[in-house]
């Protein structure tokens, strides 16, 4: 791994990311990235976070037209209520603050206790939970579906919400409304390796793939042996569409796991594209890259989206983050 | 009776059994989890060794608490608040008394682990840390360390055969079962400490 120690993973990457894009506020210590702008008068701030090793989830995703604030926790951990509330004040304008939070256990537990501690602060919140793996899907018996994909297409259309100005209740809305438009299936080629471990989380043969993973090095529900790019594209395609039956255009995020090349990439999206076409899903728009990664896994995730003419002029705005830049 | 200096040399025990099984944490949470309790837990009790030298709260009530929001305040996941909050409830319980029995710290551990159920929705069987709460506690009635202590470390070793029903390693279904809960393990460590600490006293 190219790192110094485990222990200093996440703030080294913070101290990076403060050198490499100064039109960011990077407090290292405390672990909150800001937009250097903040808090932007009269408008919504999206704040979000969750474990390190999705990047460039979220702090990927902070700037104009996106998220106001990141939280980044340890590796694959929660970050603790005490970043947020820090980021909440923060950013507040006083228009309110919107939580972004990822379906995790953790996540949950941390972001409720931090909703709390900043209401007593004067702070107006809002939460807004993402799950749309539907690798999960027996509900009474676990945690309940994962945040994985959605997420980006939850913190880009409500930021442009936020952005024009739009009023808490109403960003709120949008973003559940994306959540529940969304849903996403993951497979993987390789486990990936936490810094604190420092080899696989699971043993993961060559020639095997897993069906159904999550974003924290978890193995999926199901092993197989490996399949033809086009073979994964028709059974995580046909997970995702078991579950939404769209009825108006979709956004597709073809999403790496960090470890497998654009080159793989951009050919997994077009088995993806074949199958919606197969199956009559029109594509309004499509994202191909790194967005949602799970450290050095080798793999991919397909997130689908239904939009309405406002979420796709939302999704369209410009945005300007280290991650996603678009229009401006 | 049990002073706040039992409760501070409760909580260091704790973080040197912590020390020790970090590697194993981290290992049993590899299979159904996502490798990182024992790091995790560990910098959680360091932190609480160090407030609690600099702060030297003077009631058993009162060093529980700080403990358990400094854990809140540095683990992250879902072992922060849940661990956080079994410290910081079985704290408030034991009030401000300068001094408490066995037996009240065994009604104020059962305030605890109660709201650590509430918090994560778990229920014993579900394969999480209650597994080994809810026997540790049944077993304290009326102070008996050593039988707690025991009886956590059964309850965490009866996890093995278990489906998980919450937390992460619930993704997994009927993969979860076979492997020991690492949550279930580090809540044995507590009591471990605990009883090891009631017999260094006595």
């Amino acid at each position: 791994m190219l790192i110094n120690v485990a222990e200093t993973v996440v703030t080294d990457a913070l101290r990076g990311m403060a050198a490499a894009h100064p039109e960011l506020t990077v407090d290292v210590e405390n672990r909150v990235i800001l937009r250097r702008d903040a808090p932007v008068a009269g408008k919504v701030a999206l704040v979000s976070g969750g474990g390190s090793g999705h990047e460039p989830l979220h702090g990927g995703f902070v700037g104009p037209g996106m998220l106001a604030a990141a939280c980044p926790g340890e590796v694959f951990t929660s970050p603790v209520p005490d970043q947020m509330v820090r980021a909440a004040a923060a950013v507040d304008s006083g228009a309110g603050v919107l939580f972004i939070v990822k379906n995790y256990t953790g996540d949950v537990l941390n972001f409720d206790m931090a909703a709390e501690l900043a209401e007593d602060e004067g702070i107006q919140v809002a939460k807004v939970l993402v799950n749309d793996d539907v690798a999960v899907t027996d509900s009474l018996y676990t945690a309940g579906r994962r945040g994985t994909g959605a997420t980006l297409f939850v913190e880009k259309i409500a930021g442009a919400a936020a952005e024009e100005g739009q009023s808490l209740e109403r960003v709120e809305a949008i973003a559940r409304q994306v959540n529940e438009s969304a849903r996403s299936f993951g497979v993987a080629l390789s486990a990936c390796s936490t810094p604190a471990k420092g080899s696989p989380t699971f043993d993961l043969p060559p020639g095997e793939l897993e069906l159904g993973i999550g974003i924290h090095g978890e193995p999926g529900r199901e092993r197989r042996a490996m399949m033809t790019s086009g073979e994964i594209a028709e059974f995580a395609v046909n997970a995702v569409l078991e579950d939404l039956n769209p009825t108006a255009p979709v956004l597709a995020l073809v999403n790496g796991m960090g470890a497998t090349p654009l080159l793989e990439l951009y050919g997994f999206n077009a088995e993806v594209q074949r199958v919606l076409a197969e199956r009559g899903v029109p594509v309004a728009r499509t994202l191909v890259g790194n967005y949602v990664t799970s450290l050095d896994m080798a793999g991919a995730s397909v997130t689908l989206c239904q939009v309405d003419e406002e979420l796709l002029r939302l999704w369209d705005a410009p945005v300007s983050t280290a991650g996603l830049r678009w229009g401006m | 009776m049990l002073d706040a200096d039992f409760f501070r040399r409760w909580m260091t025990a704790t973080a040197v059994a912590v020390d020790g099984a970090a590697a194993r944490l981290t290992e049993l949470d590899s299979p159904i989890g996502d490798a990182d309790h024992g790091s995790n837990l560990q910098r959680g009790f360091t932190a609480v060794r160090t407030v609690l030298d600099k702060e030297a709260p003077g009631t058993p009530g009162a060093v529980l608490t700080l403990a358990g929001r400094q854990l809140i305040s540095t683990v992250g996941g879902a072992s922060g608040p849940l661990y956080g909050t079994l410290l910081r409830r079985t704290g408030k319980a034991l009030g401000d008394a300068a001094e408490v029995s066995g037996a009240e710290l065994a009604t104020a551990l059962r305030v605890g682990v109660d709201a650590v159920a509430a918090l994560g929705g778990a229920a014993p069987g579900d394969k999480t840390m209650l597994d080994a709460l809810v026997p540790a506690v049944d077993a304290l009635d009326g102070g008996d360390f050593a039988a707690a202590s025991s009886a956590a470390e059964h309850g965490a070793e009866a996890t093995t055969p278990l489906q998980a029903r919450k937390g992460r390693a619930s993704y997994l279904g009927e993969r979860s079962i076979g492997h020991q809960d690492p949550g279930a393990t580090s809540s044995a460590l507590l009591f471990a400490a605990l009883a090891e600490t009631a017999e260094a006293t006595s």
